[in-house]
């Protein structure tokens, strides 16, 4: 990927605050996906906005280094998780990709609801972080 | 989840593990292992045996697709059981005799054996389930499995070319079979088997009863490799000799047979129905023995045999479902079922006796032709005396269990007459002539078989190895199997109350049970006056004679003449719609984008436009609109502001700007509309999108002015005009048409279950993770196959002259 020709001190900065926050922020909103905007679809293109803007911002060599990463992985995981979950509703001999969810009291916490979409929508935002990813990234990577 | 349907599942969940054992267990065969499944299913099916011939049936359900009557359900009765038997039994045997057989240092085990236990798995599947669907998705399956089997040594030609063959039609058949199914559901109104056999009638006289029965028989005569479609079957043999033990003689290509018994309660009784299926197969039996005569490859033999002896049973499963036709069981009739099933056990039995010879006889010999072979009898006895049961079972010689079938088969023919019933009375003649006839050539083929093969002078230099007898292990199955021809054939009625009995009661379900024309007795000597006897004696005499005179014959030309003559028909239509789709890819596929996008358009004007006039869709009413208000009119005139400047545009960054703005402006709109899933996932995408843009922008050229033609731009104007319009149309109509009528829009049910059935307050979000899931992890499935595809275009691109 090519780099920015001048270093743009500003841009540099804010990038190494923002990206973190952003980061974070696309994590509270797949949690946040059931009663809230947000979602494993929504949370997974956060999350690789974020890490683009990494990116965009330092030379690709650079950040290889800081996530050494292959993103391409994360696509079956993603795709296994989602698809996996399904079962947990055939074990109980429930139709395929039944979930539940129910509500528990925890010490500290408080009532929390615990769903088992959230492991399907896991699925999906792993799945869709390293789609996006490994599409920019490739496109980006290419020498030619 | 019941065990049965673990039962089913254990071969895949086992094919998972497989290329982990292969990988860290090297020294031992992978085969070990893999020999476990099968075994540890017979021993479980074995059990079933005692209640299932005391006339119980069992059946369990597991939801799948509830909404649409979709179950997995299984459900064992005689006829399943003996196909279970059949496939864990032989499945057994076939792996055993397959460790010895491929070699473990030079082989890739675990694919074979993956794909033997996908196979063995999905043939399961479809012989238990009781759902038509899912009765589908094993039988595709099945299709599926068998072509990595046929194509296992995928760097031969010729094995690709079968493994190619074979799909193509058996694939081609199971479509139908689909939309034969679908039509089925149409009468019935249920996918479950046993539930429509309880309206056999209404079928039957049902307008679209011809349609439903032709395509599902296409889907079980592809599959069975009855005549026309047996093509396939010739070019299966590239497959290793286990999985042709397996595939073609003892399971794959009696799934037709299976499906045409197990739908003969529902549509038997019918003249299409008994005409097609006694005629094809008379017509197949015929092909398959006299083609059988010319071929010069052992397995290639083997292969016709399976064909005419398949069509054999077709026809006397063809013949017994006329006993629907009255009320009560018929010892005429029954006697043509009875036969059905003994022979197709007996047919398991030898020929995957033979297959696994012809295999040694290859693997110790180093070829299979039947020219070079000869003498190896002193060599290898064993062989010799097993292959020697397997034939002569296999040409209808006494003591042998193929003597008894055969018998019970001339007995149903030559009855055939005296049906009184779908001018049987006078077309009857034809079937105990063609079936006498075939029988001859079959014996004459069993002869070529054994004797070309074993007898004769043997010299050492004939052979492309040194020849030794095979070792005890691969001998082990083949031995086996010849032994159950021999003690059936001595003790017949082991099976009839077990085995045989059970399952005519599951193929003419419906018939009175207790009758004693459903009581099994196979007896060896019929009396001297028994027409079958003097058939039998003609068979082997006249049989004998003509292999006498081989010498003379076997210079004609049409002896000579190796391929089918039906392979060019095949070969010709493959090869015209390879032509004829490249003709059209050439007019459609220009290569410019902005090609392909009129055309889309121009479809979707065609047919949504003509859909709208055709049912009197149009209608605008414009008095229940709610007011619009100074934002949205606001973001609408920037929207349209912003997509009218876009054609002016001639900077291409500025091009993506514009195109930029425009979608944010829609996140906008959506944030207007209290949206905010999807303005979040709009915004979202967008600035990929843009992002993308830019990154691909430093690979584009600059933009060049348009060079077009005044004609094409105006064209284009008026599509894209022309699906505005539409599409302005199409809104403004759906919404009308939902304020005039009392339509209850899907969204409110979801707005009303999504807390209480879900327990979410997402609304969006709850649609995609819980009451819409599948939608959602198979757009997942479709993003990662395009993310895929965009790795393989770049970084693997192709060299000049590259193959796909």
């Amino acid at each position: 990927m090519m780099k920015w020709k001048t270093n743009n001190l500003l841009f540099i900065h804010i990038t190494r605050v923002a990206s973190f926050l952003i980061l974070s922020f696309s994590i509270y909103l797949f949690f946040a996906g059931h009663n809230d905007p947000g979602g494993g679809f929504i949370g997974g293109l956060m999350t690789a906005a974020s890490v683009l803007l990494l990116y965009l911002t330092f030379d690709k060599r650079k950040i290889d280094e800081m996530l050494p990463i292959n993103y391409v992985n994360f696509i079956p995981t993603g795709l296994l998780i989602g698809f996996g979950a399904g079962f947990i509703g055939m074990i109980f001999g429930f139709p395929y990709l039944t979930q539940f969810f129910d509500y528990f009291s925890f010490p500290l916490i408080g009532e929390v609801e615990l769903a088992t979409a959230v492991i399907f929508d896991l699925g999906i935002y792993l799945g869709v972080a390293a789609v996006a990813l490994t599409i920019i990234l490739t496109i980006a990577g290419d020498e030619e | 989840m019941s065990l049965l349907h673990w039962a089913i599942l254990i071969p895949f969940l086992f094919a998972i593990i497989v290329p982990i054992l292969y990988k860290y267990i090297r020294p031992i065969h992978t085969g070990w292992f893999v020999l476990l499944v099968p075994s540890v299913l017979f021993i479980y099916f074995s059990p079933y045996i005692t209640p299932i011939a005391n006339g119980e049936t069992f059946m369990e359900s597991v939801p799948w697709v509830p909404s649409l009557g979709i179950q997995f359900s299984a459900y064992i009765d005689g006829w399943s059981l003996l196909f279970a038997l059949l496939i864990t039994g032989i499945g057994a045997l076939v792996v055993l005799y397959s460790i010895y057989y491929l070699d473990k240092k030079s082989e890739a085990l675990n694919n074979f054996y993956v794909y033997l236990l996908l196979f063995m798995g999905a043939m399961l599947g479809v012989v238990l389930s009781d759902n038509l669907i899912v009765l589908y998705v094993f039988w595709e399956l099945t299709s599926l499995s068998s072509t990595l089997l046929i194509s296992y040594w995928y760097y031969r030609d010729a094995s690709i070319n079968g493994a190619v063959k074979s799909l193509n039609i058996t694939v081609f058949g199971g479509f139908s079979m689909l939309a034969g199914f679908a039509l089925l559901y149409v009468i019935t109104g249920t996918f479950s088997i046993q539930e429509m056999i309880g309206q056999a009638g209404t079928v039957i006289d049902h307008p679209l009863f011809l349609p439903t029965i032709i395509l599902i028989l296409l889907g079980a005569f592809t599959k069975s490799a009855q005549f026309p479609f047996h093509i396939w079957l010739p070019d299966a043999m590239e497959a290793p000799t286990p999985v042709s033990a397996y595939l073609h003689s003892a399971t794959m290509v009696k799934a037709g047979i299976y499906l045409v018994a197990r739908f003969t309660p529902l549509f038997g009784g019918a003249p299409e129905w008994f005409w097609i299926i006694a005629g094809g197969g008379l017509l197949t039996l015929l092909w398959g023995s006299l083609s059988a005569l010319r071929q010069k490859d052992l397995k290639g033999l083997l292969a016709y045999s399976t064909i005419s002896q398949l069509g054999m049973v077709m026809c006397l499963l063809g013949l017994g479902s006329a006993a629907l036709y009255f009320d009560d069981a018929n010892e005429l009739y029954t006697l043509a079922i009875m036969a059905a099933v003994f022979h197709l056990f007996n047919h398991a039995s030898f020929k995957g006796s033979l297959f696994m010879t012809a295999g040694i006889v290859d693997h110790e010999t180093g070829t299979r032709d039947i020219r070079s072979l000869g003498g190896l009898m002193l060599v290898m006895p064993a062989t010799a005396t097993i292959s020697l049961i397997g034939a002569a079972s296999m040409a209808g010689l006494p003591p042998f269990n193929g003597f008894l079938s055969k018998e019970y088969f001339f007995d149903a023919i030559t009855n055939a007459t005296e049906y009184g019933i779908f001018n049987m009375e006078t077309a009857g003649m034809l079937f105990p002539v063609i079936g006498w006839v075939a029988s001859v050539f079959t014996f004459i083929y069993c002869c070529i078989f054994f004797f070309k093969t074993f007898a004769g002078r043997f010299e050492t230099d004939r052979f492309p190895k040194k020849v030794h007898e095979a070792p005890v292990g691969m001998l082990i199955s083949p031995a086996i199997l010849a032994f159950v021809v021999v003690t059936v054939g001595l003790f017949p009625n082991l099976l009839s109350q077990s085995i045989i009995e059970p399952s005519m009661a599951s193929i003419l379900n419906g018939l009175p049970m207790d009758n004693e024309a459903f009581s099994v007795n196979i007896e060896h000597w019929h009396g001297w006056f028994s027409l079958e006897l003097w058939m039998t004696i003609g068979v082997v005499a006249f049989g004998s004679l003509i292999y006498a005179g081989m010498g003379r014959w076997s210079k004609w030309s049409i002896y000579n003449k190796n391929v089918d003559p039906l392979t060019p028909v095949y070969d010709t239509t493959i090869s015209g719609t390879i032509k004829g789709s490249q003709m059209i890819t050439n007019i459609q596929m220009t290569g410019r984008l902005r090609d392909y996008f009129a055309f889309i358009a121009v479809f979707f004007l065609i047919i949504t436009g003509w859909t709208l006039f055709r049912f009197d869709a149009l209608t605008l009413d414009t008095g229940s609109m709610s007011e619009v208000t100074i934002y949205e009119g606001m973001l609408i005139g920037l929207l349209l502001v912003s997509v009218l400047s876009l054609p002016f545009i001639q900077k291409r960054i500025a091009a993506v700007v514009v195109l930029g703005f425009i979608g944010f402006l829609i996140a906008l709109l959506f944030v207007n509309f209290r949206a905010p899933d999807l303005a979040l996932t709009q915004l979202l995408i967008e600035t990929v999108l843009v992002v993308l843009f830019m990154l691909a922008f430093y690979h584009l050229p600059e933009l060049r002015k348009e060079t077009s033609k005044l004609t094409f731009k105006w064209t284009n104007a008026i599509i894209s005009f022309g699906v505005g319009l539409l599409i302005t149309v199409v809104a403004f109509s759906a919404f009308s048409f939902g304020q005039g009528n009392e339509f209850n829009p899907i969204s409110d049910y979801f707005i009303e279950n999504s807390a209480d059935l879900a327990g979410g307050y997402n609304m969006v979000n709850v649609v995609l993770v819980d009451f819409r899931g599948l939608d959602t992890i198979l757009e997942l499935l479709v993003l990662a196959i395009a993310g895929l595809a965009v790795i393989a275009l770049i970084k693997l691109k192709m060299k000049e002259g590259d193959d796909v």
